[in-house]
């Protein structure tokens, strides 16, 4: 008699990554008393991300010490391994199914399904290439994405280039300035679409600053060229419309562009499933438990919104463990349509702000998140439920660069419903 | 003893916060967060350090490459020179996160160490 050859096993929580988001979100579910936990890793090795992010400045938040990627990696696998959490790794998630099924594969596994109360979908971000900025010019090798290039160096042993240029001054474009000039290559420059630095205000400092490499902010590349590999860009002024300023060109010889032009989440197992986007984050929409439009499927990480630090995301992950854990032990946490909700909106100067939406019914306590517009010195920042002030933040300074946290508590949101607008203000 | 020249305000690299210190004549320091602002902006003025991270070449594993760190920061004018060591350096699986690499590299009272744990 035929068996079915893609026997279904059975798990309580079935997590799809093993980056920080995922390890974390495995400990929690398994510290709320979550039995069968399941995480799948594409690669071969967990860690996500932190795996080639050499560099060290990971962990200040959550170990109190300064570790490189690698460590905070195998600091979060330890936490894993401790709970007796099932891991497997080259496991390549192809679908998920409306029933919560998994369909998976890899070399060590053949093709499997396995089935999970609620899923995790930790899957990190994809980064923009060339196609996405649209560079006019030939299209030699030699012109790569930073993070591919950080991989070939840090995880294969490669020197992508000799002469370097780096467009995006994004915190990977910056680490990469430091480390291929470390590894002996030139950085000729970084420069920036924008009229100031999308990193963080250290990796300038750390990374440029100290080996004399130049940021040219309002530029970017407007030629490439080169037969077989990169021989030359050209980089020219934007003016405050990002139009290129004639006769501001500068030519470059150099044999790599790395490009740092923003990540976009990871998500189309989600969208394949029909699960509700953020227009302005490229992740699902979620409320405060980080439940997406779909009960029992839980994002966080980078493929919710991405993120600066690690360590954020690994809390992201612990806040989804346990909402997946309350999902899978309570069964009761799934809202009605009639339940109240509280819809959250970016006011002035805000780009985004996470969550959607809020249960006051349900949770005391509130994490929003969000990400300003442009940079902004001695402001406040206005918490409006149905246009009534809630609570007034000040700030030194704000920066896109850098996500921003407003923790809230039941008691200062007195209405059940209604929208929450978060909004700049002069001070 | 030569007097520092006092930057109008640096930023703080000892965490990604990136406070905005600044420092008078009598080294007294505003603008930190926390008392590692305080010495990092001291230090910056007087002698500054970091720690260098970087990878060193891996035999006996599928893994081509073992990432390593300065085990303690080391002088800013010596990054170079602590890079030509570990470019020297090689190591062989298994590898354990936190094994010496190079013990007190140049003297400096730092040692190169690995960074992950790598079974062979």
């Amino acid at each position: 008699m035929a068996t079915d050859p893609l026997r279904t096993e059975t798990f309580d929580l079935v997590i799809i990554g093993a980056g920080s988001a995922g390890l974390a979100a495995a400990s929690a579910a398994a510290d709320a008393g979550v039995e069968r936990i399941l995480v799948l890793e594409k690669e071969d090795y967990p860690g996500g991300i932190l795996l080639q992010c050499v560099h060290n400045g990971f962990g200040l938040h959550r170990y109190k010490e300064e570790l490189t990627g690698p460590e905070y990696a195998e600091r979060a696998l330890n936490e894993s391994n401790k709970r007796g959490i099932d891991l497997r790794c080259g496991a390549m998630v192809l679908k998920i199914t409306p029933e919560k099924e998994i369909h998976y594969s890899g070399e060590k596994y053949g093709y499997r399904l396995a089935r999970g109360k609620a899923v995790i979908c930790a899957t990190g971000a994809d980064e923009r290439t060339r196609g996405a900025i649209r560079i006019p010019g030939d299209r030699p090798t030699g012109v790569m994405t930073a993070g591919l290039a950080q991989h070939y160096m840090n995880l294969d042993g490669y020197m992508v280039g000799r002469r370097v240029f780096i467009l995006g001054s994004g915190d990977i474009g910056l680490i990469m300035a430091r480390r291929v000039t470390l590894e002996g290559g030139k950085v000729l420059g970084v420069a920036e679409l924008m009229p100031y630095s999308n990193g963080l205000a250290r990796n300038i400092a750390q990374c440029l600053n100290d080996f004399d490499i130049p940021l040219y902010l309002s530029h970017t590349v407007r030629e490439i060229r080169g037969k077989k590999r990169l021989e030359q860009i050209v980089l020219a002024r934007v003016d405050e419309n990002f139009a290129f300023v004639p006769g501001t060109e500068k030519t470059f010889d150099v044999d790599t562009l790395l490009l740092s032009v923003g990540l976009i989440p990871s998500n189309r197992l989600l969208t394949d499933l029909g699960v509700r986007l953020h227009p302005k984050t490229g992740g699902p929409v979620v409320d405060e438990t980080l439940q997406t439009s779909i009960p029992g499927i839980f994002s966080c990480g980078n493929s919710l919104h991405v993120h600066d630090l690690a360590d954020f995301v690994s809390s992201e992950g612990e806040n989804a463990g346990r909402s997946a854990a309350r999902y899978v032990l309570d069964g009761a946490d799934t809202p009605t349509g009639d339940s109240p909700v509280i819809r959250t909106e970016p006011g002035a100067g805000i780009g985004y702000l996470l969550p959607s939406v809020l249960h006051t019914d349900r949770t005391e306590e509130f994490l929003l998140k969000f990400r300003v517009r442009k940079p902004y010195r001695n402001v406040v920042l206005l918490l409006k439920q149905n246009g009534k002030l809630m609570k007034k933040v000040k700030k030194p300074y704000l920066l896109p660069a850098e996500m921003e946290n407003l923790r809230l508590t039941r008691e200062e949101l007195p209405e059940p419903s209604g929208t929450l607008t978060l909004e700049i203000a002069d001070e | 003893m030569n007097k520092p020249k006092l930057p109008a305000e640096m930023i703080c690299i000892v965490c990604p916060r990136g406070c905005r210190l600044r420092v008078d004549e009598e080294m007294n320091v505003t603008g930190n967060a926390c008392p590692r602002g305080a010495a990092y902006a001291k230090t910056e003025l007087t002698h500054p350090t970091r720690t260098v991270t970087s990878t060193v070449a891996l035999s006996e594993s599928a893994i081509g490459r073992v990432p390593v760190k300065t085990s303690a920061p080391i002088p800013k004018e010596k990054i170079f020179d602590v890079m030509a060591e570990i470019h020297r350096c090689g190591a062989a699986a298994p590898v354990a996160c936190g094994q010496v690499l190079i013990k007190n590299v140049l003297g400096l009272d730092a040692d190169v160490v690995a960074t992950r744990t790598v079974k062979s």
